[in-house]
């Protein structure tokens, strides 16, 4: 036995000038890229590179900032992705570029309608505010910048104004809807559940009425933080980076189908809202409490709040449902509150829920066509002046 | 081929190599090998063809060594008992149609075991008849190469490819709207054809001796080269059969780093590459030079490292086995001419239509009876070399005019290299300047290399050519 185990050894020993190969030698590899994986995982977990990794990026540098916030469902056609990691989200948006002396930098947050689902960058609001070549009084350009993200959810939009005081504006514009309002959708976004140490500071800042252990917040496990937890997230970052080129390459960032289902224009006899019945939306449905904290967050800025335009249907049951979203009874309760409150506290308040008309409206009832855009960006102008002196 | 696809194709080496005697692991390598490339076939839209397509491969290796086969050996115990078990693992294969509503080894159900034993018994006749009728039998090779070559016109040519796809698709009672050439995916085909022409060549010019069934069988659908190659030759596998067993370890070992190394290439850095890398969707939507370059260079990366990696996994795996696979790369991209890219690039494939087409027209071209210009002769044999290698990629005109973007540049290359030596052999060029020299033939090589790759990834030529002018910020 011996003898066959000799042989056995002699067989599998191969011997150069340096190294035996034998078992022996593959039992030490093994167990040093053990002992180093190991290691360095835990070594990982407690530098978390990915908090000032995403600081770092080749946008408005190598290549130009994103016009929008990254978002994208289908990242090899729209050379675009969703990531959870905001820091390389602002990294990557021309917001972070130097802020130039001459310029009044305006932020625009909202829901998809304002990142501009189906519109080329220059047909969003942003891109329509910045071709009107705005100036305050003291000469300053106002320059427009879309920090819209497709979600529906008040607190994302905290999440963004929270993050984006960073970057100097001198004004925001806040685009909202009732569809973000209901307290239950306030954590179910993506960008907001993945976020979850930081949703948590803004609900103790501003005693907002969230569980801060709600389950929809991601909880981060000790797994979580090593680098095989993170290799989504760490793949997502390297993955934006290399989109840069066909950002500038191409100036593509979303999807532009040739065809798509519209919006639907005839409803069932249907009048609930989320579980919601007439007549009255209860006092605790909605998140008023997140409006208000985001007008704090603004603190001095200025700040413009926009009921942004819905598709008002003349199709079946329209009577019943102005759209897809909403039954009249709850969305007029809800703008006459929205009024009340923007009165109250005296905000600037734009109500243009019945701006655009219906065939002005892509594939969703909030969704705009360029002329669309146009109309809603015309009107906000025009808001603007009596916001801050434009000349 | 997936990670995971790759991952158990890692396993099955590693178990052949370590649990397995040599003499068993032979057979057990065949009959894994069949097994997999029922496995590895794509779903066709056609009916049952994901069976038809790996049974016909296997028919044609039996038919082939049939042809060339040594008569005295040819119902010896050994090739019996690889045909049986052959055949045996068909019939294996189409029964699993009983076991599920979904293929088991195979992307979908096998065919009716009727209609399966009635192909195999076809098969055999022929196969007995052609063995009884010893005057003909000159003229098999050729019958062989003749089928051969008509399969891979009928997957290479959209045109006939769609026509065989509605025949098929009429056949199988299906839907002939939508028939289409794609459908007709015969996975390792272009390699089986390869090596099946280089035996019946090397055969029938006496340059090889026929060898046992489960030796051919074993070298035309080795699993690890069978998806992408590269391309053994038969002698060279014979010789890894028959060769004492090396030591395990460090076969493993070096097999294991190469197909990391592979891997690494091909999922870590191919498909990161792939993101930004020219295609025929975003060679539409350029809009800036700089860039545009940018994407063509990640292209040119792109296919290298895809491909290479691909090669690296072969070769480690098949080193993990036992076999030393040919190399297929060797460094292309800081080669400092074309004619040393084309030594580099694809190896075994290069070297293929070198032995079977190049060196033959060239041979045949000096003999002529009226003489050929030398410059004539070395352009002809180039230009139409590297366009059936354009060509063996697909008949259609991008391919084509690949083959002839290198077809010509081989050609320049001559000539510039015939008009400059004298100069280099009279002068002594100063170090720097050899180096320098070397730098720049280095990025006019890469280049050149580059800009044919427009070609190659864009199927329609107009394209290509609007992505020139933009290269050069001409549009």
């Amino acid at each position: 036995m011996n003898d066959m185990n000799n042989e056995r050894a002699a067989k599998c020993a191969i011997t150069d000038k340096n190294t035996a190969i034998d078992l022996r030698f593959v039992r030490n590899v093994v167990v040093k890229a053990l002992i180093l994986f190991i290691l360095f995982n835990v070594l990982y977990t407690m530098i978390n590179p990915l908090g000032w990794l995403g600081h770092i990026s080749l946008y408005n540098s190598f290549f130009p900032g994103r016009d929008r916030l990254p978002f994208g469902e289908d990242p090899q056609h729209a050379y675009n992705l969703s990531t959870y990691n905001l820091d390389a989200m602002f990294a990557s948006h021309r917001v972070s570029s130097n802020k130039p002396p001459d310029e009044f930098r305006v932020i625009v947050l909202g829901d998809s309608s304002v990142w501009g689902t189906l519109l080329e960058p220059q047909h969003t609001l942003s891109g329509k505010l910045n071709a009107a070549n705005l100036h305050t009084c003291d000469g300053r350009l106002l320059q427009f910048y879309n920090l819209g993200y497709p979600t529906l959810s008040l607190t994302k939009d905290l999440l963004l104004l929270d993050d984006a005081r960073a970057y100097r504006p001198d004004m925001v514009v806040w685009l909202v809807t009732l569809e973000s309002f209901p307290l239950s959708s306030q954590l179910y976004s993506p960008l907001v559940a993945n976020n979850a140490d930081r949703i948590r500071d803004l609900i103790t800042a501003y005693h907002l009425a969230l569980d801060p252990m709600d389950p929809d917040l991601v909880k981060q496990t000790f797994y979580g933080r090593t680098i095989l937890g993170q290799r989504r997230s760490l793949a997502d970052w390297l993955r934006l980076q290399m989109y840069g080129v066909m950002w500038s390459s191409t100036g593509i960032d979303q999807v532009y189908p040739d065809d798509y289902p519209a919006a639907q224009r005839d409803f069932d006899q249907d009048v609930s809202f989320h579980d919601l019945q007439p007549p009255q939306l209860p006092e605790d449905a909605l998140a008023w409490d997140v409006l208000e904290a985001g007008m704090q967050a603004a603190g001095d800025l200025p700040l413009l709040l926009v009921n942004e335009p819905i598709l008002v249907s003349s199709g079946q049951n329209s009577d019943l449902r102005y759209n897809f979203f909403y039954p009249r009874w709850a969305y007029d309760q809800y703008r006459r509150e929205l009024a009340v409150l923007a009165g109250q506290n005296a905000w600037h308040y734009l109500d243009a829920w019945d701006l655009v008309p219906e065939g002005e409206f892509t594939n969703s009832a909030i969704h705009l066509t360029p002329a669309g855009s146009q109309m809603l960006a015309d009107r906000v102008s025009q808001q603007l002046s009596k916001t801050i002196c434009i000349r | 081929m997936s990670l995971v696809n790759i991952l158990i194709l890692l396993a099955l080496s590693l178990v052949l190599r370590v649990l397995l005697s040599p003499s068993l692991r032979q057979w057990i390598l065949l009959a894994a090998s069949v097994l997999l490339i029922y496995w590895l076939q794509p779903l066709s839209p056609i009916r049952y063809l994901d069976f038809w397509l790996p049974t016909f491969t296997l028919l044609l290796i039996l038919i082939i060594w049939l042809f060339i086969a040594d008569r005295q050996s040819l119902f010896s115990h050994e090739n019996i008992l690889a045909a049986s078990l052959i055949t045996l693992l068909i019939l294996l294969v189409a029964i699993t149609r009983y076991l599920g509503t979904s293929g088991i080894l195979t992307a979908s159900r096998p065919p009716q075991i009727s209609q399966v034993i009635l192909v195999l018994a076809v098969f055999f006749l022929i196969a007995s008849v052609s063995t009884r009728l010893g005057r003909w039998r000159m003229f098999y090779p050729s019958a062989g190469a003749v089928i051969i070559l008509g399969s891979f016109l009928l997957i290479k040519s959209p045109f006939l490819g769609v026509k065989a796809s509605q025949g098929l698709r009429a056949l199988m009672d299906q839907s002939t709207l939508t028939a289409a050439a794609a459908d007709l995916r015969w996975l390792g085909f272009s390699y089986v054809a390869f090596r099946l022409l280089h035996v019946i060549r090397d055969v029938q010019k006496g340059r090889l001796k026929a060898v046992p069934l489960q030796q051919f069988a074993n070298y035309v659908i080795f699993f690890p080269s069978f998806v992408a190659g590269p391309i053994d030759r038969l002698e060279h596998f014979s010789a890894d059969l028959d060769r004492e067993e090396n030591p395990v370890v460090p076969d493993l070992v070096e097999g294991g780093k190469r197909v990391t190394i592979g891997l690494f290439k091909k999922f870590a850095l191919a498909d990161t590459l792939a993101l930004i890398a020219l295609n025929p969707v975003n060679a539409g939507q350029l809009t800036s030079s700089a860039w545009a370059w940018v994407q063509l260079y990640a292209y040119a990366f792109q296919i290298y490292l895809d491909f290479s990696g691909y090669t690296d996994i072969a070769i480690g795996l098949g080193r993990m086995i036992g076999f030393h696979l040919p190399e297929n790369f060797d460094r292309p991209y800081i080669k400092e001419n074309l004619t040393t890219f084309w030594n580099s690039w694809h190896i075994t494939l290069t070297q293929w239509f070198r032995a079977y087409f190049f060196n033959p027209v060239t041979r045949s071209l000096r003999k002529a009876r009226k003489p050929i210009p030398a410059y004539l002769v070395i352009l002809t044999t180039q230009f139409s070399t590297m366009l059936l290698i354009g060509l063996w990629h697909g008949i259609t005109w991008n391919f084509a005019l690949w083959g002839a973007w290198h077809g010509i540049g081989l050609f320049l290359h001559n000539r510039w290299a015939q008009w400059t030596r004298p100069f280099f052999a009279r002068h002594n060029l100063r170090p720097v300047i050899q180096r320098s020299m070397r730098a720049v033939s280095v990025f006019l090589t890469f280049n050149f290399v580059a800009l044919g790759w427009l070609w190659f990834v864009l199927p329609d030529p107009a394209l290509s050519w609007q992505v020139i002018l933009k290269l050069f910020g001409i549009r």
